[in-house]
């Protein structure tokens, strides 16, 4: 055998260890989330009891689940006004200076604080400013952690629909702007409708990310295992509710936090694989 | 009749202009808006972190919580310092990174040299995949593995197996970036001459490309270096400076989270965030730096 196969063989070599970590941790999670399965059935999904009490043990996602997607959801909205606005900035309306190279850095820079670094600002600092402005539970709950979380995906949306924005060719606003067309009419009537599908692709990226972030929720969401019955009340997400409950866990409850962390697994792979498979068909 | 027309297209025209000027006010006031967080933050950190941040800061282990207590209370700053945190990370990290950027380089170069066929295309979308798995999903697959499986209790190589992982991908995904900006000339220069495979990638491709490896090779361990919820999970943490892989560790992101939970020790949160931001954001700033200067 010449050292050109051998090459050959390493490199596809390699390629299977991604597969095998990638099919490994499907298997896993799914081997360890079977017990909780198969005590509570499809309903684990659907139940919204958590009761670890010793003997009459009851888990179920639903409050979870909807912890994770209202505060992702309201995230996103309350990020898609700043994050488009920022992307017009950087793409459109100060593209190539020394300004948008400045907002570029900094938004950028967003993305890498760390999470808990968001939980210590959004408790020390965010929370006491809401609960000044009157919010319940002592600042606690589904719209603060909503906000943190709508920073942090401020530079991936940020981004990606700048992206999309620069990839606009110019002779379509060109001709907008020859007919006497404003910037902003530019903007809605030729921008916005060519990249739509990629500004929403990054959307639903950065909803992705918004949906598996832990820390930063876990030291603001309150941390009651009930699904939340407001913006300002309390409440857990998949991942925030692992963080909180797996330190004391074993048997069942461990079962449970695992079938958790699949349910999550295969949101966020639906929800990212959405978001791709659009960003792809535009290329 | 003319006139009027007049006057009503001006003042149609003024109206335009007008809306076009309060979306531009608009926009700029919601860009600020948008990047004051990260000013917010780093002031807060600094104002509330520098007194903390010495040599004994970086060298020494954290004082009990008595000890911070009996600090308080005389009002001093609280002594120690986060020495296992930082010894903690630093471990881990190397560990990751012996794992994750030979295996994403190398893949990288694979899906680089084998495009559109099956296995290539395979790779990439579970690549693509695998980064967007939540980190904490990431630790309890650490925790399945090697906690339970490996070393039987909470370990340093537990945490670095879940920061691998996360890593991986990011690898993969700049490598082949990276090698696609590389003239195919060069590669085939090079082939014209009899340079064997193996030399080609080792002597053509990574130097040729090897800012832009760097670059992503940074990029991943910045981002994967303030992690803590898998490391919750994986290395649990430990009071003193542990270099033995197999053995509960503690990182920078865990002592934040500790000290955060121990009202005594809460002081020391806001130096430990600042020292873990310095390093990050740095790391950050340098990658785009190179990668700038490449393009």
């Amino acid at each position: 055998m010449n050292s050109d196969k051998i090459t050959k063989i390493i490199l596809l070599f390699s390629s299977f260890i991604i597969l095998f970590v990638a099919g490994g941790m499907v298997f896993s999670l799914v081997k360890g989330a079977i017990p909780a399965f198969k005590s509570f059935g499809a309903g684990f999904v659907f139940s919204n009891t958590w009761n670890p009490t010793q003997g009459s043990e009851n888990y179920g996602a639903l409050p979870f689940i909807a912890g994770t997607v209202i505060t992702s959801v309201t995230a996103l909205l309350i990020s898609l006004p700043l994050s488009f606005s920022a992307s017009l900035f950087l793409g459109e309306y100060y593209r190539g200076t020394r300004m948008a190279k400045v907002l570029g850095t900094m938004v950028d820079l967003l993305a890498g604080i760390p999470s808990i670094v968001y939980g210590l600002w959004g408790f020390y600092v965010l929370r006491p400013f809401l609960v000044g402005l009157g919010l319940p539970n002592q600042g606690f709950g589904v719209f603060t952690a909503s906000i943190i979380l709508a920073i942090m995906i401020i530079p991936y949306a940020t981004s990606l629909s700048n992206e999309i924005i620069m990839m606009v060719p110019n002779e379509l606003k060109e001709a907008a702007y020859s007919l006497g067309a404003t910037k902003s009419e530019v903007i809605f009537n030729v921008i916005v409708p060519s990249a739509r599908s990629g500004i929403i692709a990054g959307y639903i990226l950065s909803f992705g990310r918004a949906l598996g972030e832990t820390m930063a929720v876990t030291m603001l969401i309150g941390n009651a295992n009930v699904i939340p019955d407001g913006f300002f009340s309390t409440g857990n997400t998949m991942a925030s509710v692992i963080a909180n409950q797996f330190g004391e866990a074993d048997g069942l409850k461990l079962s449970s936090l695992i079938a958790i962390g699949l349910l999550l697994f295969l949101i966020t792979g639906v929800i990212n694989a959405a978001g791709k498979f659009i960003i792809k068909k535009l290329n | 009749m003319k006139y009027q027309h007049k006057q009503i297209a001006k003042s149609k025209l003024k109206s335009r202009a007008l809306k076009d000027k309060a979306i531009r006010v608009l926009v700029v006031l919601l860009s600020v808006v948008t990047i004051s967080p990260i000013v917010l933050i780093i002031f807060k950190l600094i104002e509330k972190g520098y007194k903390q941040i010495s040599l004994d800061f970086i060298l020494k282990t954290p004082p009990n919580s008595y000890e911070a207590m009996t600090a308080l209370a005389n009002g001093e700053l609280i002594p120690g310092g986060i020495a296992n945190g930082i010894t903690g990370t630093l471990l881990m990290m190397v560990v990751a990174a012996v794992m994750a950027i030979p295996v994403g380089v190398v893949t990288g170069i694979y899906l680089y040299e084998n495009p559109g066929k099956f296995m290539a295309n395979l790779t990439r979308n579970i690549s693509d995949i695998l980064q967007g798995v939540p980190s904490i999903v990431l630790g309890l697959i650490a925790y399945i593995w090697v906690v339970k499986g490996i070393t039987n209790g909470y370990s340093a190589l537990a945490g670095s197996v879940s920061l691998a992982i996360m890593m991986l991908p990011m690898i993969v995904r700049s490598t082949e970036e990276t090698l696609k900006m590389i003239p195919v000339t060069i590669k085939e220069a090079a082939l014209a001459l009899g340079v064997p495979y193996y030399k080609v990638i080792l002597k053509v491709l990574i130097p040729t490309g090897f800012s832009g490896l760097l670059t992503g090779i940074l990029l991943g361990i910045s981002r994967v270096l303030g992690e803590t919820a898998p490391l919750m999970l994986t290395a649990l943490g430990s009071t003193i400076i542990n270099l033995n892989i197999t053995k509960p560790t503690s990182a920078v992101p865990l002592l934040i989270w500790e000290f955060y939970n121990d009202p005594n020790m809460v002081g020391l949160i806001w130096s430990s965030s600042l020292l873990l931001m310095a390093i990050v954001l740095s790391l950050n700033l340098i990658s785009k730096q190179i990668a700038a200067r490449t393009k």
